[in-house]
């Protein structure tokens, strides 16, 4: 040992343990480096998506106006005027126009779907007391949420007076600032922006106009400034009061997965989305994977290696490296274009996604078929087999594994292709859930572009949301592709 | 023609073929690999029922003239070759043949044991399962067990049929590889080497069992083993440079070499 590391050597084994620490360090840093990115990545779009999937109802004991719904066609009911009757009967005093119109608008304009589903279920409800929750409407979810702004509420001081002089109310206590958020009697008042001097303005009508003793009532506060949210002061306090009522219910947000898209947040879901991902894939899977191991097996096993396979190896290479959107192209000029199929469907959608995987499919295929030894092709060449039945018999179940590989990755990258769909119409404001091959449709990537351009904030979880969705059918497809390698791996 | 090949030594006569049919006639062969000669003017005739065995240093073309035998080396873009093999007087390379049956009439057994991925049961049943041999299922199953007797496997494997073929020891795949080949009833086998993978105790059951085929069938083996083809065969042929140097008796031939060659060889100057 001693005689050994004696031995001079010029530093050369030194260096050499010294290169390679430091090669395994870069590996480690670049690995930690990815770990932390990929990390940071998906924490971030999962905290983001969280909001999109509950959804807040009002539940509210709804009577079943037999004069708005005909037992012989419930069907045709006006269900959203009885949700509506009954949402305002939660604030007899708000009146005013402009008022109900804004109370109104708190609920979703599908707010009664649930309602309408149950009576059509069952038409004896009619005339009866039913307890339903009702759709809010984005804003108003997003505020109970507490996404639009921070509330806090605080115990006033001392005794509070409330006084009327028969059209204006006047308050008189401690802290009272103006623009305060007062809530007392059942009544909510906004001190006016001149101080408590000046009449307050009545936001919620109070059952008197009495003293209030100490520690009976509130002061809100909210952290953003009115005109920087979209729920306004009054309908936030509304909501407030009706939360405490205890009439607010977080539930998971079934629309979210059971609905087409929508304008209005609370009613935008990806099912159809998803089922127009489905539909192109499977056009995909069925046209390009025959197609892809039948030209992968020809040019491997059978083709004869001259000029013009060779030229058709070099460009089935080229064409894995072009540009998604020139396939798009392709795809309206022949499919559209020339075979006048229609727009918007997931038959072409898949067709050209086909194409598009074509190119690594057989690369992949070629690339299983080259691995099987040759000796398996020789003892079945030498047992009499016929090249096809060599081929069919002991070369594709041996490269089946690697073709299913190759295929389920290439699916995988072509389930979040957007760019060729965008260009045969497949990018489409699409509110039908499709039903077959011909119906319009778009896909998840797309209904995740269109969701990211939109303004309304609720919106942007559920951009988020679909793109966990997106990124779970890809975890899915790449453990089935796991699935399957293992089960026709075999061992020689 | 060149000048060169026409100095090749004449094989000679060996006596054991007075006693047997000629199987395979091989007539002025030629093969090239592109633009590598690699079998120069070869005309070989070889018995049945009797162990042949080819020898020589490597890339002498011993296992490319056993390829050709079989029409192996078709499967190769780039050989082609030149002058006829007959099998039982009748050319292999003619235009009417089918290769697909010439394969099933000439069994061959590779260097590397190179089972099915499959079990043994259907090792040994593909061959006469593509050519439709068995009527029955009873039937089949009589084939792979006579084809793995004769292999000698059968006391070994008999009670793990179902077990997949590529799981069996080095000896055992190579024996269940001559096992698949007998179940087609070749007449003819070629071995490429059957034993350079194999440890002492497999090589010689292996050579046990062809001392045992060369009853029925017409072997013909290469081996880089002189002690190999000095054990198993009856004649021997010795190729050097892509040349039949010499083809006779196995007993002369390593006790009384007719070319300096095949002396210098046998007696480990070269190789």
């Amino acid at each position: 040992m001693t005689e050994l590391s004696k031995k001079s050597d010029g530093g050369l084994i030194a260096r050499r343990y010294a290169s390679e620490k430091r090669f395994r360090m870069y590996g480690v840093f670049a690995l930690s480096l990815t770990t932390v990115f990929l990390a940071v990545l998906l924490a971030d779009i999962v905290w983001r998506s969280l909001p999109a999937f509950t959804q807040y109802h009002a539940v509210l004991n709804v009577m079943v106006d037999p004069s708005k719904v005909e037992a012989s066609n419930p069907a045709a009911g006006d269900f959203e005027g009885i949700v509506k009757d009954a949402w305002r009967g939660q604030f007899p005093s708000v009146q005013s126009r402009a008022d109900r119109r804004l109370l109104t608008s708190l609920l979703s304009n599908a707010a009664g779907g649930e309602l309408r589903r149950r009576v059509i279920a069952d038409p004896s409800l009619i005339g009866k007391d039913v307890t339903v929750p009702l759709l809010l409407s984005d804003d108003a979810d997003l505020f109970l949420k507490g996404l639009s702004t921070g509330v806090e509420r605080s115990d006033g001081k001392g005794p509070l007076q409330i006084r009327s002089d028969g059209e204006n109310f006047f308050l008189s206590g401690q802290g009272l600032n103006p623009g305060q958020i007062v809530l007392a009697d059942g009544g909510a008042f906004k001190i006016a922006p001149e101080g408590d001097a000046s009449p307050a303005e009545v936001i919620v009508a109070p059952g008197s106009t009495a003293e209030v003793g100490e520690g009976k009532w509130q002061l809100l506060t909210f952290d953003a400034a009115q005109d920087t949210r979209k729920i306004g002061d009054r309908e936030a306090v509304w909501l407030e009061m009706l939360r405490e009522k205890g009439i607010m219910k977080r539930e998971i947000a079934w629309n979210f997965f059971l609905n087409g898209d929508s304008r209005e947040a609370e009613q935008a879901g990806i099912l159809g989305s998803i089922l127009g991902s489905l539909m192109v894939v499977f056009v995909t899977v069925a046209v390009s994977l025959p197609i892809g191991v039948a030209a992968a097996i020809y040019l491997e096993e059978f083709a004869p290696k001259n000029r013009l396979t060779e030229i058709i190896e070099v460009n089935i290479n080229n064409l894995a490296a072009v540009p998604s959107i020139i396939f798009g192209l392709l795809g309206l000029a022949v499919f559209l274009g020339f075979f006048g199929m229609p727009r918007s469907v997931p038959l072409v959608g898949g067709l050209v996604i086909a194409l598009m995987s074509l190119p690594t499919i057989i690369i992949a295929s070629r690339a299983a078929v080259r691995a099987v030894p040759p000796s398996i092709r020789e003892a079945a060449l030498g047992v009499g087999a016929s090249k096809q039945q060599a081929v069919f018999h002991h070369v594709l179940p041996l490269a089946m594994p690697g073709i299913m590989t190759g295929t389920i990755l290439a699916v995988a990258s072509a389930i979040g292709e957007t760019a060729p769909l965008l260009l045969i119409g497949m990018v489409a404001f699409i509110v039908d859930i499709p039903t077959g091959f011909l119906d319009t449709a778009t896909v998840l990537p797309v209904q995740i572009y269109l969701w990211s351009d939109l303004p309304e904030k609720a919106f942007e979880a559920r951009t988020a949301a679909a793109i966990v969705v997106l990124l779970l059918i890809m975890l899915i497809l790449n453990a089935f592709a796991i699935y399957l390698r293992k089960k026709f791996e075999r061992r020689w | 023609m060149d000048m060169a090949f026409q100095s090749v030594v004449t094989p000679q006569s060996p006596r054991i073929m007075a006693e047997r049919p000629v199987r395979i006639d091989a007539k002025d062969v030629n093969i090239y690999y592109g633009e590598k000669h690699a079998i120069k003017n070869l005309t070989i005739a070889i018995p049945d029922r009797a162990v042949s065995a080819f020898i020589g240093p490597s890339g002498c073309g011993k296992s490319t003239f056993l390829r050709a035998i079989n029409r192996m080396n078709d499967t190769i873009p780039s050989c082609r070759m030149t002058g006829d093999i007959l099998l039982d007087g009748d050319s292999i390379y003619d235009a009417s043949l089918d290769v697909v049956q010439l394969r099933a009439r000439i069994g061959m057994v590779f260097q590397k044991p190179n089972p099915f991925p499959k079990s043994i049961y259907e090792n040994v049943a593909y061959g006469p399962r593509i050519h439709g041999t068995a009527g029955s299922k009873a039937e089949l199953d009589g084939i792979v067990e006579k084809s793995l007797r004769r292999a000698a496997l059968w006391d070994e494997v008999k009670d793990r049929l179902d077990q997949t073929g590529t799981g069996l020891s080095g000896g055992q795949q190579q024996r269940l590889c001559i096992a698949r080949a007998i179940a087609v009833n070749p007449e003819v086998i070629l071995m490429d080497e059957p034993c350079s993978a194999l440890d002492p105790i497999a090589t010689a059951k292996v050579e046990e069992l062809i001392d045992e085929l060369k009853k029925n069938y017409c072997i013909v083996i290469v081996t880089h083993s002189m002690q190999q083809a000095a054990r198993v065969s009856q004649l021997t042929a010795f190729f050097h440079l892509g040349t039949l140097v010499e083809f006779g008796d196995t007993d002369e031939m390593f006790t009384a070499p007719q070319d300096k060659r095949t002396q210098d060889y046998i007696t480990g100057r070269f190789g």
